[in-house]
């Protein structure tokens, strides 16, 4: 890749108070013209009302090979559902 | 089979999608990467022949519409070389690629764009035959690829409609304006049909891209698909398809079709088109002369390092 030309990833916020979510990449110089770009290429028809950009290079992820550790659903963990107590008949509210 | 191809395997099997960290066998990381890089450069060079138009469309609001939907082309070839990105390939180098004619891009670009008739037949015909396409590749196998996709195919469904107009406003005006239709859509029509690629019996790649999800829908089916959907709308507009065979069969509930020119298809791909070298030739003068620009801009994000916004 030239020098100064890097991978941004872009992320819109539909509506206020909506979470921001990931729309793809583009390409910038600076951050500027990453979000200038963000917003030419992500937002023509109203797709949102406010914008992220992140270097590409900022974004961290869990390695392919210990993802199955990691995202285990711990499924001996009952206790951490409410389901998992009992609670008799009567109290309410609850 | 170790567990990554294990894993790999059952996302295909269960319809779900590769996203680009997930392991994936090479074969298909180089099919998805071809065939998004050609899609990325369809799009860009597709710029070329309505760009001709642009300075001399007939009234402001063809032209608003024309530089709309030239501006969305763009956008398209961005979203795609971000696909293709996920994949390992930057964009610098799918450019290099292209003007080193290692890269295709759809050959229907390399024909001129002779008229006005022909801003319409483009936007009809080869946009609509794109639209069939995409709308099938929605479902594929690939994430991002498929995410792409929804996208495009939410924005391009002006880009027919706007087509169908223009022939429409022509096919009812003078006797002239008509018959510049019908010659728009005779030179169209089977380059149009051809876009879809060779026939599957033909089809170099097409066998492990279904056996993986990566198109859902053969060169063929698609095809039948876009002509069964057209020859109905070029009645409408009182044009006659160029293909005295193109007739409804009652048999197979299809619209029939003569043989194809696949040697002027493989001529064009090849290079032998009308515009090949005029397109390549436009492309590389474009980003040599803009190479300021890049310049410019790396001196101004080094100046803006450190800047908040």
């Amino acid at each position: 890749m030239e020098s100064g030309d890097k991978v941004w990833e872009v992320f819109i916020q539909k509506k206020s108070g909506l979470p921001f979510k990931h729309a793809g990449s583009v390409h910038g110089y600076d951050k500027k013209m990453a979000v200038q770009n963000a917003r030419d290429a992500y937002c023509r028809r109203g797709e949102g009302r406010e914008l992220w950009v992140v270097p590409a290079n900022c974004i961290v992820s869990v390695p392919m090979d210990e993802a199955e550790a990691y995202f285990d659903p711990q499924e001996d963990k009952i206790y951490r559902h409410p389901t998992f107590y009992v609670i008799p008949d009567g109290v309410e509210n609850l | 089979m170790d567990k990554f191809e294990a894993a790999f395997n059952d996302i295909i099997a269960k319809d779900l999608k590769v996203e680009p960290r997930d392991w994936m066998p090479e074969e298909y990381r180089k099919h998805v990467l071809r065939q998004v890089s050609q899609h990325a450069h369809s799009e860009v060079i597709g710029m070329q022949p309505e760009g001709n138009w642009l300075l001399r469309a007939p009234s402001l609001r063809s032209k608003q519409v024309l530089l709309a939907k030239i501006q969305d082309e763009g956008g398209h070839g961005l979203y795609l070389y971000s696909v293709a990105e996920t994949l390992g390939m930057s964009r610098e180098e799918m450019i290099n690629q292209l003007h080193a004619g290692k890269a295709k891009y759809s050959s229907i670009f390399n024909y001129p764009a002779l008229n006005w008739a022909d801003m319409g037949a483009i936007g009809w015909l080869v946009d609509g035959a794109a639209i069939v396409n995409q709308v099938s590749l929605q479902k594929t196998s690939y994430g991002p690829y498929s995410r792409g996709m929804v996208r495009i195919c939410k924005e391009e469904s002006f880009h027919q409609r706007q087509g169908y107009e223009i022939m429409l406003h022509m096919a009812r005006g003078t006797k002239e304006q008509k018959e510049m239709a019908q010659d728009a859509l005779n030179r169209f029509w089977f380059p149009s049909l051809m876009m879809f690629g060779p026939h599957d019996a033909d089809s170099a790649h097409s066998s492990k891209a279904m056996e993986w999800k990566i198109k859902r829908e053969s060169n063929d089916q698609l095809r039948q698909k876009f002509i069964d959907k057209t020859v109905p709308q070029a009645e409408f507009l009182g044009l006659t398809v160029p293909d005295p065979n193109c007739k409804w069969n009652e048999t197979t509930g299809h619209y029939d079709h003569s043989p194809f020119n696949w040697d002027e298809f493989w001529a064009v791909v090849n290079g032998d088109g009308p515009c090949n070298t005029e397109r390549l030739d436009h492309h590389k003068k474009a980003h040599n002369d803009n190479a300021w620009v890049r310049d410019a801009a790396v001196a101004y994000a080094k100046k803006t390092e450190g800047s908040l916004v």
